[in-house]
C-alpha cells in the first residue's frame, strides 16, 4: 500500500488517527474508537482502498506488557558486595491496583483487500474502566463471531452486536481467561445443565 | 356393552394436524458426538419436516487454552501447541508460528530451509485434501474411497515421519529453521510417493467425480456467493469454490513460493461440488509445487564427507568436560535416533546463522565453551530467544485458508500475545447460513466441504 493513501486517511480522519506507524513491513493505525465505524466504512468502501476482507479482529491486555513473565530476575544496578553475599533479586508483583483511565486493552482489526493485496492493521486502545467499542457486525458478517470470542476471552463489549455470548467457553465460566490478571493455573468447574 | 375407541393411527392423526393447520418444528440436536459430525461440535437445527429452518452452532468443546499456554512458555515450546491446532497438517502450523517469530527477530532462514519448509507444507496440505475429501466422501457411503485415499495418505505421512521422526504431533519447526534436515533419498523417495498418489486420485476421481449419488448430494447444496463468503472473511479451498482466485501463496509469498510455479483453481458455483473440484485440483497442484521445489532445493551437506570419528554424546561429553576437546571440530556426535540430521553440516544447512534465536549443532554443545555458553543462554529461565518490542501477524495458507499468526512481543523471553486465527473459524460461523433452507441430510456434506478441525477452531 502507498503511504499517499495512508496520510490521506489521517487527514481525512484527523480526529480519530492517533498515530500511523510501520513495523517490519506491516501497516498499523492506532485510532480512536469513536472514529473506528466510519474509519472501518471507509476502508471497505472506498476504491482506492478496498478493504473488503476483515481476516482478524482480536485483543491484547496490555496489563503487564514489558514486565517481563517469570523471567530470572536481574539486579537493575551492580552490587558493591561479592556474589555470594549479594541479595538474590527479588521478581517484581504485580498485584497492583488498576487505573480507571488506562489504556489497557487494544483491540487489533487485520483488513486485507483482496484486489490490491495489501493488509492494514486497526489498534483501538480501550479504558480499563471501560472496555467497549462499537460493533463491525454491520459491514461483515465475520465479525459477529470475532467478537463473541473476544468478548468471552477478554470481557471487552461490542456495542450494537446482535448476539453477544460466550463463545468458547460455557455461560457459567466465570471472568475472562486471556486477561492478564486471570491466572493460568485456576480451575473452575466444568458446570453440566443441571448443577 | 362398551364401544372400545381406536386410536388414530400415525396418518390419520398427520391429516388431522394439517387438517386444522397446526404445524410444528422439530428441534434437533446434531452433537457434540455424533457419528456424522467428525469433530466435537453441537449444532441445533429447527427443522421443519426435513428443512432447516434456523440453526445455530455451539463450539468450544475442544477449547484447550493454546493462546493462553502460548503466552507462558518460551518460543521454541509453543511448537508442540501449534501441532495440536490442525492435527492433520501439523507442518503448516509450526512453519507460520515459526514465521511470525522470524519475522520479529527479522532472521531469514536459509534457501534450503526454506525449500524444505515449502516441501513439507505442501505434503501436508496433500494430506489434508485426502482426509477431507475421503471423509466426505465416506459419510455419502463411498467407504471405498475413504480407504483409497487414507492408503495415500498413509504414504505421505510416512514420508513425514521419515523426516521429523513422528506423523502427527511433529513439532518440526524451530524459530530460524528446521529441526533436521531431510533424511538420504528423500528426493527419490518422494517422487514414487507422488506418483502413487496420483494413481489413486485419478482411480478416486474415477469413483466419484461423476458418480451419480456423490454428484447429486454435492452439486448445489451448500452454496454461498463470492460476496457473502468475502463478508464472511472466508478463504481458502471455500473461497475458491465460489469463483475468487485468492490464495496467500500468490498474494503475499512468502518463504520461496514466488519462485515456484502453480496455478490457483476456482470454481464457479460455490457449492458442495465445487470444492471438491478445487481441492482434487489443489493436490495436483501441490504435488507440482513439490517436484519444482525439490529440483530447485539448494544442495545440503549430505555429500560432505566427516570422515573422521563419531563419538557417542555421552562420551563426548566427558571427554569435553577433561578438557580433551584437540580434534573435536572434525568430530561428529552420534545422538538419539529421533535427532538424526541435526548434527554439524546438516544444522548449518537448515538453520540461520543467527545467535539470538537457533541452537548451536550439539558437537559444539558439547565440545567447546562457546557452543555451551550459546545453548545456556538460549535454553535457561530467564534468557532465550528475545525478540524486541513489536508484533507481526503472518499469514500462511493453510490447508483450509489463511492461517495466521499474531504474535506480540515484549522483549522478553515469552510471546507477549499469541493470537492464531484458524482458517476454519470463520468459515463455521458461516455455516448456519449455508445449511439454513437445505434439507437435513445436506448438512452432511456441507459440514464435510467446511472441513472443520476442532483444534484449531476452539484452540
Amino acid at each position: 500500500m502507498t503511504a499517499p493513501l495512508l496520510s490521506a486517511l489521517q487527514q481525512r480522519f484527523a480526529p480519530y488517527v492517533r498515530s500511523l506507524q510501520e513495523y517490519r513491513g506491516q501497516l498499523t493505525a492506532v485510532i480512536q474508537r469513536e472514529g473506528l465505524v466510519a474509519i472501518a466504512q471507509h476502508l471497505k468502501t472506498d476504491p482506492a482502498l478496498a478493504f473488503d476482507f476483515l481476516m482478524d479482529l482480536t485483543a491484547v491486555d496490555y496489563l503487564k506488557f514489558g514486565k517481563t513473565q517469570r523471567s530470572a530476575p536481574t539486579l537493575k544496578t551492580p552490587s558493591p558486595l561479592p556474589y555470594y553475599m549479594t541479595p538474590k533479586p527479588v521478581a517484581e508483583t504485580w498485584n497492583r491496583q488498576v487505573q480507571h483511565d488506562e489504556q489497557r486493552f487494544d483491540v487489533v482489526y487485520h483488513f486485507f483487500s483482496s484486489h490490491y493485496h495489501h493488509r492494514l492493521r486497526l489498534r483501538v486502545p480501550l479504558a480499563a474502566a471501560d472496555p467497549s467499542v462499537p460493533t463491525l457486525t454491520s459491514l461483515w458478517a465475520g465479525a459477529n463471531w470475532f467478537e463473541r470470542e473476544v468478548y468471552d476471552m477478554f470481557g471487552i463489549t461490542f456495542t450494537g452486536h446482535p448476539d453477544l455470548r460466550r463463545l468458547l467457553m460455557y455461560p457459567e465460566f466465570e471472568g475472562h481467561p486471556l486477561r492478564k490478571d486471570y491466572p493460568i493455573d485456576r480451575r473452575q468447574p466444568l458446570l453440566g445443565p443441571n448443577v | 356393552m362398551t364401544t372400545t375407541t381406536t386410536p388414530p393411527t400415525i396418518e390419520q392423526a398427520a391429516q388431522a394436524r394439517a387438517a386444522s393447520g397446526e404445524t410444528r418444528h422439530l428441534f434437533l440436536n446434531m452433537g457434540p458426538s455424533h457419528p456424522a459430525m467428525h469433530g466435537i461440535i453441537q449444532l441445533i437445527v429447527e427443522l421443519d419436516g426435513e428443512q432447516v429452518r434456523r440453526a445455530d452452532v455451539e463450539i468450544g468443546y475442544l477449547h484447550r487454552a493454546f493462546e493462553k499456554d502460548a503466552e507462558a512458555v518460551p518460543y521454541n515450546s509453543v511448537m508442540p501447541y501449534t501441532d495440536r491446532l490442525n492435527y492433520v497438517s501439523p507442518l503448516i502450523n509450526n512453519f507460520g508460528f515459526c514465521h511470525a517469530v522470524e519475522r520479529l527477530l527479522d532472521i531469514t532462514p536459509t534457501e534450503r530451509c526454506q525449500y524444505i519448509r515449502v516441501i513439507m507444507s505442501e505434503i501436508s496440505r496433500i494430506s489434508d485434501h485426502l482426509t477431507c475429501v475421503g471423509a466426505s466422501a465416506m459419510e455419502m457411503g463411498a467407504f471405498t474411497v475413504f480407504l483409497y485415499m487414507i492408503k495415500a495418505r498413509e504414504w505421505l505421512w510416512e514420508l513425514v515421519e521419515a523426516v521429523t521422526g513422528a506423523r502427527l504431533t511433529i513439532s518440526y519447526g524451530r524459530v530460524g529453521g528446521v529441526k533436521a534436515d531431510l533424511p538420504e533419498g528423500f528426493a527419490p523417495r518422494t517422487l514414487k510417493v507422488l506418483e502413487d498418489v496420483r494413481g489413486v486420485l485419478i482411480e478416486c476421481d474415477k469413483l466419484l467425480t461423476r458418480n451419480r449419488i456423490f454428484v447429486d448430494r454435492m452439486q448445489d447444496t451448500g452454496v454461498i456467493s463470492k460476496e457473502r463468503a468475502i463478508n464472511y472473511g472466508i478463504t481458502g479451498p471455500f473461497l475458491r469454490g465460489c469463483g475468487v482466485a485468492l490464495d496467500v501463496r500468490k498474494a503475499n509469498p512468502y518463504f520461496v513460493y514466488d519462485r515456484l510455479q502453480f496455478d490457483v483453481p476456482t470454481g464457479a458455483h460455490g457449492d458442495n461440488y465445487d470444492r471438491y473440484l478445487v481441492r482434487m485440483e489443489e493436490m495436483e497442484q501441490s504435488m507440482r509445487l513439490i517436484e519444482q521445489a525439490l529440483r530447485q532445493i539448494p544442495a545440503g551437506p549430505l555429500n560432505v564427507d566427516f570422515e573422521g570419528r563419531v563419538l557417542p554424546a555421552d562420551l563426548m561429553v566427558d571427554e569435553a568436560k577433561m578438557g580433551r576437546v584437540a580434534g573435536f571440530q572434525q568430530v561428529r556426535v552420534r545422538l538419539d535416533p529421533t535427532l538424526e540430521g541435526t548434527t554439524r553440516g546438516f544444522h548449518g544447512a537448515v538453520n540461520a546463522t543467527e545467535k539470538r534465536a537457533v541452537l548451536p549443532p550439539k558437537e559444539d554443545t558439547y565440545g567447546n565453551i562457546e557452543g555451551l555458553m550459546h545453548h545456556f543462554k538460549l535454553i535457561m529461565l530467564g534468557h532465550g530467544i528475545r525478540p524486541p518490542q513489536g508484533e507481526f501477524y503472518s499469514a500462511v495458507e493453510g490447508a483450509n485458508g489463511e492461517l495466521g499468526f499474531y504474535v506480540v512481543s515484549d522483549g522478553s523471553d515469552r510471546a507477549y500475545r499469541v493470537r492464531c486465527r484458524p482458517p476454519c473459524f470463520t468459515i463455521m460461523s458461516a455455516l448456519p447460513e449455508l445449511i439454513v433452507g437445505e434439507l437435513l441430510s445436506d448438512i452432511i456434506p456441507t459440514f464435510g466441504s467446511i472441513n472443520m478441525i476442532g483444534g484449531e477452531l476452539d484452540r
